[in-house]
C-alpha cells in the first residue's frame, strides 16, 4: 500500500463491500442455525462435476455430515460477523474463500449440470459463488479493517 | 487519506481509534433487528396458519414392534421377485445376495442397502416351509431360510426350511403357524382359503384375487377361520398417507370432488417383461401345477411362467397389480370403500412390437384408465396408467378449498377459488401458489411452511433418505405389523375388510374393460351387477 492513496469514496466503498459480504454470510449461517431441520444433506447429494463423488460420500456418512453441518453453520456465522465488525478479518476472509470454493466445486456451473434447485439466473462456469469468492479476494487485498474494524484496536496499537 | 496511514508511532489507543475500530459494529444491531423482524413475521404467519389449519405438529415416531415370546414359524409360497422381497423384509436373504450387497457397500459408501438390512428389526421368525414351482427359486428360498444370521458367503448357516412340492402338503405341516403368499394371482384365492381353513395366518400379496367370485370366497374363509390376515399393500405404512388422512379429517381441502391417481412406468421390467431364467425348462418347472387353476390349459411356456401378469389366465394386469396400490392409498386416506360404478378403457398400444415379447403378445392393456364413481360421496376417482412413459404424475386430491399433492411427502395448496380461504388469500396470509401445509417424512418439525429449498430437495427424494435410522422399508413394517398382530391377536391395517374393498373394486374395474360396460355395485345386496 506504500504509494497508494484512496479517496474517501474508494475507501468506504471497500468497507461497505466487506460488510455486505459479511452480512450475507452471517444471515446464511443464522437461518441455518435457527432451522432445526436444516442439513447440508440435500445440497451435497445434489453435487455435480469433478468432486461429485467426494461430496456425495460425505452426505452418505451420517457422522461426517453432522460435522460438516456444524462447521458450515458456525463457519458462516463467524466469517460473517468477522467481516462486519472487522475482527480477525483476514482469517475470516480467507476462510470465506475456502468455504465458497467448496460451494463452487460441489455445484460448478458446468455445461450439462442441472441442479435440484434451478438457478435464478444464467451461468456458465462463472456463477455467484465464484464472484463472491473473487470479491472476497479483492477485500483481502484492501485491508480496510486496519482502519475500520476491531482489528485496528487489536493489532494496530503498538 | 490520513486515517489510512499506519498508526504505529506508539500512540495509546485514542478516541479516534475507538470510533473507527468500532464503526461497523452497529451493523450487527441492524442485522439483529432485521433478523428478529423477519423471524417474527414468519412466526406470525406460521402461527396464524397453524391455528387456521389445526394440524398436529411433530413427525410420527418409528414404531418398533414387540417380538418377544416364541418364534412364529412361516411357510413361503412363491419365491419370485416379490417373494424374495417379502422374505428380505422378514429378515431372510440368501448369503450370496448379502455378499453382493456387502461388496457393493464396500465399493460405494453411499450404498446403504446392506447397512439398512442389518438394522432391520429381528421379528423372531423361523422359515419352516418353502414352496415354489421352479427349482431354482425354491433352492434360493431354502438358502434364504437357512441364513438366520444374515451373513454373507462363508458364514454359518442354520437349518434350512423343508421344501414342499405342493402348498397343500405345506399347510398340513404342524410346524407352520403362518404363510406368506407371493404366487401369481390365479393361485392367491385357493392358497389363502386353504391356509385359513388349516388355521394358518395369511399374508397375501396384492391384488387379492384374479376373479370377482374369489374375492367373496377369500373373505368368507378368512372371517370364518379367524386367522390374522394382511393384504400386501405396504403403502399402509407410508407416513405421508397417515398425515394426509389427518389433513382430510381436519377439512383442509373442503368438499372433495375429484381424486386423480396414476401409474407411470417405462421399462420392459415395469411392464412385466421379466427375464426368463435360462434354467427354466419342463424339468425344472412344475408347469402342470402352475396351470392347474386355468380353465384353458397351455403347453409349457417359460414366457407365461415368468411374465404371467401379461395374460388374463393368471392376473388382472394394471388393475390388480398397480391400480390397487393407488386405490388402497386413497382408501386409507378417505375410507371411501367400493365405488358405485366403474368404467375403464385402454389397450395394448406399446408392448405389441416383436421385440417386446417372445412368442405371444400380451392380452392385458399397457395403457389403461379407469373411472370410479362415488355419487354417495359426491366425488370421482380417476386412475390413469401408462407403461410406456415414466413421467411422475403424483396423487392429487382436489377439494373445493384446497388441493393435496401426495407422494412420499405431501403438500396442501389453497385453491384460488376457495370459499374457506377467500379472506386469507385476499389478506395476503395465504398464497395459492405456495403450500399452506407441507409434510416431509423424517423432518423434525412439521411447519405449515417449509423452505423452497427443502421442497425442491424433498421432491427429488434427496432429503432424509440417508440419515439415521429413519429410512425403513415399508414392506418390512407391513410384515412386522402382521406378525405383531398375530402375536397380540389384533387386526392389522390392511385386513380382510380393506382387502375385500380392494378386491371388489379391482374386479369391477377390469370387468368394465373386458366386458366393455359400466359395472355397478349394489351396496345393499353387496353384489356386482
Amino acid at each position: 500500500m506504500k504509494n497508494t492513496k484512496y479517496s474517501t469514496w474508494q475507501f468506504w466503498s471497500f468497507v461497505i463491500l466487506r460488510v455486505a459480504i459479511g452480512w450475507h454470510f452471517l444471515y446464511e449461517g443464522i437461518t441455518k442455525l435457527l432451522n432445526p431441520d436444516w442439513s447440508s444433506l440435500g445440497y451435497l447429494m445434489d453435487s455435480k462435476g469433478m468432486f461429485e463423488g467426494l461430496f456425495q460420500s460425505i452426505a452418505g456418512n451420517a457422522n461426517l455430515l453432522n460435522v460438516m453441518d456444524f462447521f458450515n453453520i458456525w463457519g458462516l456465522i463467524l466469517i460473517g460477523a468477522g467481516l462486519i465488525v472487522g475482527m480477525f478479518t483476514r482469517i475470516a476472509a480467507i476462510s470465506g474463500i475456502v468455504l465458497l470454493a467448496f460451494y463452487y466445486l460441489s455445484h460448478p456451473a458446468i455445461i450439462g449440470a442441472n441442479y435440484a434447485i434451478p438457478s435464478e439466473g444464467s451461468y456458465l462456469w462463472v456463477n455467484k459463488n465464484l464472484i463472491e469468492l473473487l470479491t472476497l479476494w479483492v477485500v483481502i487485498l484492501f485491508p480496510t479493517w486496519k482502519t475500520v474494524g476491531i482489528d485496528r484496536l487489536l493489532f494496530n496499537k503498538k | 487519506m490520513a486515517e489510512k496511514e499506519n498508526n504505529a508511532n506508539g500512540n495509546r489507543m485514542n478516541r479516534r481509534d475507538l470510533l473507527k475500530g468500532l464503526a461497523t459494529v452497529p451493523v450487527l444491531g441492524a442485522f439483529a433487528y432485521g433478523t428478529w423482524r423477519k423471524r417474527r413475521q414468519d412466526h406470525i404467519r406460521n402461527h396464524r396458519l397453524a391455528r387456521e389449519l389445526n394440524m398436529s405438529s411433530g413427525s410420527l415416531e418409528y414404531n418398533r414392534y414387540k417380538h418377544d415370546g416364541d418364534a412364529i414359524r412361516l411357510g413361503i409360497v412363491g419365491f419370485g421377485i416379490r417373494g424374495a422381497q417379502l422374505m428380505k423384509a422378514a429378515g431372510f436373504v440368501p448369503s450370496e445376495t448379502i455378499q453382493e450387497l456387502k461388496n457393493s457397500a464396500e465399493k460405494d459408501s453411499r450404498d446403504k442397502r446392506y447397512e439398512d438390512f442389518l438394522k432391520q428389526d429381528d421379528l423372531n421368525l423361523e422359515i419352516k416351509g418353502v414352496c415354489d414351482l421352479f427349482n431354482v427359486h425354491a433352492e434360493r428360498a431354502l438358502a434364504a431360510s437357512a441364513n438366520t444370521g444374515r451373513e454373507g458367503t462363508g458364514g454359518t448357516m442354520g437349518t434350512p426350511a423343508k421344501r414342499y412340492a405342493t402348498y397343500q402338503e405345506m399347510l398340513a405341516a404342524d410346524d407352520i403357524d403362518a404363510v406368506i403368499i407371493a404366487t401369481p394371482d390365479h393361485w392367491h384365492a385357493r392358497i389363502a382359503i386353504d391356509a385359513a381353513r388349516a388355521g394358518k395366518h395369511v399374508y397375501v400379496e396384492k391384488g387379492l384375487t384374479r376373479t370377482l367370485d374369489e374375492v367373496y370366497a377369500v373373505r368368507d374363509a378368512i372371517k370364518e377361520s379367524g386367522v390374522v390376515f394382511q393384504l400386501g399393500h405396504q403403502g399402509r405404512q407410508t407416513e405421508s398417507y397417515i398425515k394426509a388422512r389427518e389433513a382430510v379429517e381436519k377439512n383442509l381441502l373442503g368438499k372433495i370432488n375429484l381424486v386423480e391417481v396414476c401409474t407411470n412406468r417405462n421399462s420392459p421390467n415395469g411392464a412385466w417383461v421379466y427375464d426368463i431364467h435360462p434354467d427354466a425348462n419342463e424339468k425344472t418347472v412344475d408347469w402342470t401345477q402352475f396351470e392347474e387353476p386355468c380353465e384353458e390349459k397351455h403347453s409349457f411356456s417359460p414366457e407365461r411362467f415368468f411374465r404371467w401378469r401379461c395374460w388374463w389366465d393368471y392376473g388382472t394386469g394394471l388393475s390388480g397389480d398397480l391400480m390397487t396400490h393407488e386405490y388402497d392409498a386413497i382408501n386409507q386416506i378417505l375410507g371411501m370403500g367400493i365405488p358405485e360404478s366403474a368404467v375403464s378403457s385402454g389397450g395394448v398400444y406399446f408392448f405389441k412390437d416383436k421385440n417386446h415379447y417372445v412368442n405371444e403378445v400380451r392380452e392385458v392393456p399397457d395403457i389403461w384408465n379407469a373411472v370410479l364413481e362415488y355419487p354417495h360421496l359426491d366425488f370421482t376417482l380417476m386412475y390413469s396408467a401408462t407403461l410406456a412413459n415414466n413421467r411422475n404424475r403424483g396423487k392429487m386430491i382436489m377439494g373445493h378449498d384446497g388441493t393435496m399433492e401426495l407422494g412420499n411427502s405431501l403438500q396442501v395448496y389453497a385453491c384460488s377459488g376457495s370459499t374457506r380461504y377467500k379472506e386469507k388469500i385476499q389478506g395476503g396470509l395465504i398464497d395459492p401458489n405456495l403450500p399452506i401445509y407441507t409434510y416431509i417424512p423424517g423432518r423434525k418439525n412439521v411447519d405449515s411452511v417449509a423452505t423452497a429449498t427443502e421442497q425442491y430437495f424433498a421432491s427429488r427424494g434427496l432429503l432424509y433418505t440417508y440419515r439415521g435410522g429413519r429410512r425403513v422399508d415399508t414392506t418390512h413394517l407391513h410384515i412386522a405389523e402382521w406378525i405383531e398382530s398375530i402375536r397380540e391377536g389384533k387386526q392389522p391395517s390392511c385386513n380382510i375388510d380393506q382387502a375385500f374393498e380392494e378386491g371388489i373394486t379391482a374386479a369391477m374395474a377390469i370387468m368394465a374393460y373386458r366386458e366393455n360396460r359400466t359395472v355397478v355395485w349394489d351396496r345393499d345386496k353387496q353384489q356386482v351387477i
